[in-house]
C-alpha cells in the first residue's frame, strides 16, 4: 500500500515537473513567437493604411523648411494601436505597434502608451511600457540604447524623431519617470519627451529600466521617411 | 497512476499508445490556450510598467 502511494506521488511529481517546464517553454518562446507575429501583422496593416494613396515624395527637400506643428493625435480606446515605434539600434527592420494602455492585455499586443501621458510630438512626456522578455519582447534590447540613438514614432500623418538623452534603473513605484517633465513631477513641461519603461533585470520585475529621449524633429509623411530611418 | 491508465485502455498496445498520445496532446493544447495564459497573468514576472505604491 505504501509502495503504491509513493509510486503515485512520484508520478504526480514528475508530471508536475514536466508541466512546469512546459510552462516555461510556453512563456519564453511560444508567447514570444505568437505575439511577435501578431504585432508584425498590426504594423503591416497600419503602414499599409497610412501610406495608401499618396506616393512617397522625393527624399531630398529643396531647402530646409521649419518642422511642421505636430498633428494632435486623439487617444483611441484602450487596446487600439495608433502609432508604430521604430528604433534603428534594435535592428533596421524593427517596428512595433504602440497601443493605448499599459494593462496586461495591451502589453501583449505591442508597447503600451501610459494613459494620461502626452501623445506623440506634443510638449509633455509620451510614455511607453514594453516587455523585455516574452510576448514579442519589444524592449528586449532597451539597455543597449546609447545617447543620441534615434527613437522614431510614426503616426497616421507624421514622423516624430526623438534622440536618447538618459537612462536609469528605478523602483517599480517611481512614477515620476513618466511625469510631464521626467523625474520632476509637478513642473510645467516646455519640451516634448519620450520615455520607455521595461522590467529590470531581465526575467525579473524587481526594478524598471527607464530611457528618456527628447524630440528632435517632426516631419509630415508626405515629406518622406525621416533621415534617422533612411540611414538605418 | 500511469499503470492504472494503461490497464484502463482497451485494445492492443499501439491503440493504447495512440489514445494516450492524443490525450497528452489535448492536455498540452488546453494548457497553452487556457491554463498558462491565466497563470502568467497572475504571476506578472515580466511587468515593465511603473505605477503607484
Amino acid at each position: 500500500m505504501l509502495r503504491r502511494t509513493t509510486g503515485v506521488v512520484g508520478e504526480l511529481l514528475v508530471t508536475a515537473g514536466v508541466l512546469t517546464l512546459l510552462f516555461v517553454a510556453w512563456q519564453l518562446w511560444w508567447t514570444d513567437l505568437s505575439s511577435g507575429r501578431a504585432q508584425a501583422a498590426t504594423v503591416a496593416s497600419l503602414e499599409e493604411r497610412w501610406t495608401a494613396g499618396d506616393a512617397p515624395a522625393p527624399a531630398q527637400p529643396a531647402q530646409p523648411e521649419p518642422d511642421p506643428a505636430p498633428d494632435l493625435v486623439v487617444a483611441p480606446p484602450a487596446g487600439e494601436a495608433f502609432a508604430v515605434l521604430y528604433v534603428p539600434r534594435f535592428g533596421a527592420d524593427y517596428a512595433v505597434p504602440v497601443v493605448e494602455g499599459t494593462g496586461t492585455e495591451e502589453l501583449k499586443d505591442g508597447v503600451g502608451h501610459y494613459e494620461e501621458t502626452a501623445m506623440p510630438g506634443v510638449v509633455g512626456n509620451f510614455a511607453l511600457a514594453g516587455h523585455r522578455v516574452t510576448y514579442g519582447k519589444p524592449f528586449h534590447l532597451v539597455a543597449d540604447l546609447q545617447e543620441g540613438d534615434a527613437v522614431v514614432v510614426g503616426t497616421a500623418t507624421q514622423w516624430f524623431t526623438y534622440r536618447v538623452r538618459s537612462w536609469d534603473v528605478v523602483r517599480p513605484q517611481q512614477v515620476s519617470v513618466i511625469a510631464p517633465v521626467p523625474d520632476r513631477p509637478g513642473e510645467e513641461p516646455t519640451q516634448a519627451w519620450l520615455t520607455m519603461t521595461a522590467c529590470h533585470p531581465m526575467h525579473s520585475a524587481r526594478e524598471r529600466y527607464v530611457v528618456h529621449a527628447l524630440l528632435e524633429s517632426v516631419r509630415d509623411r508626405s515629406a518622406g521617411d525621416p533621415p534617422a530611418l533612411a540611414a538605418g | 497512476m500511469y499503470a492504472w491508465w494503461w490497464r484502463l485502455l482497451p485494445g492492443p498496445w499501439w491503440l493504447r499508445a495512440l489514445v494516450s498520445l492524443l490525450v497528452a496532446a489535448a492536455v498540452v493544447a488546453l494548457c497553452f490556450t487556457v491554463v498558462f495564459p491565466l497563470v502568467a497573468d497572475r504571476l506578472a514576472i515580466n511587468d515593465g510598467t511603473v505605477d503607484g505604491p
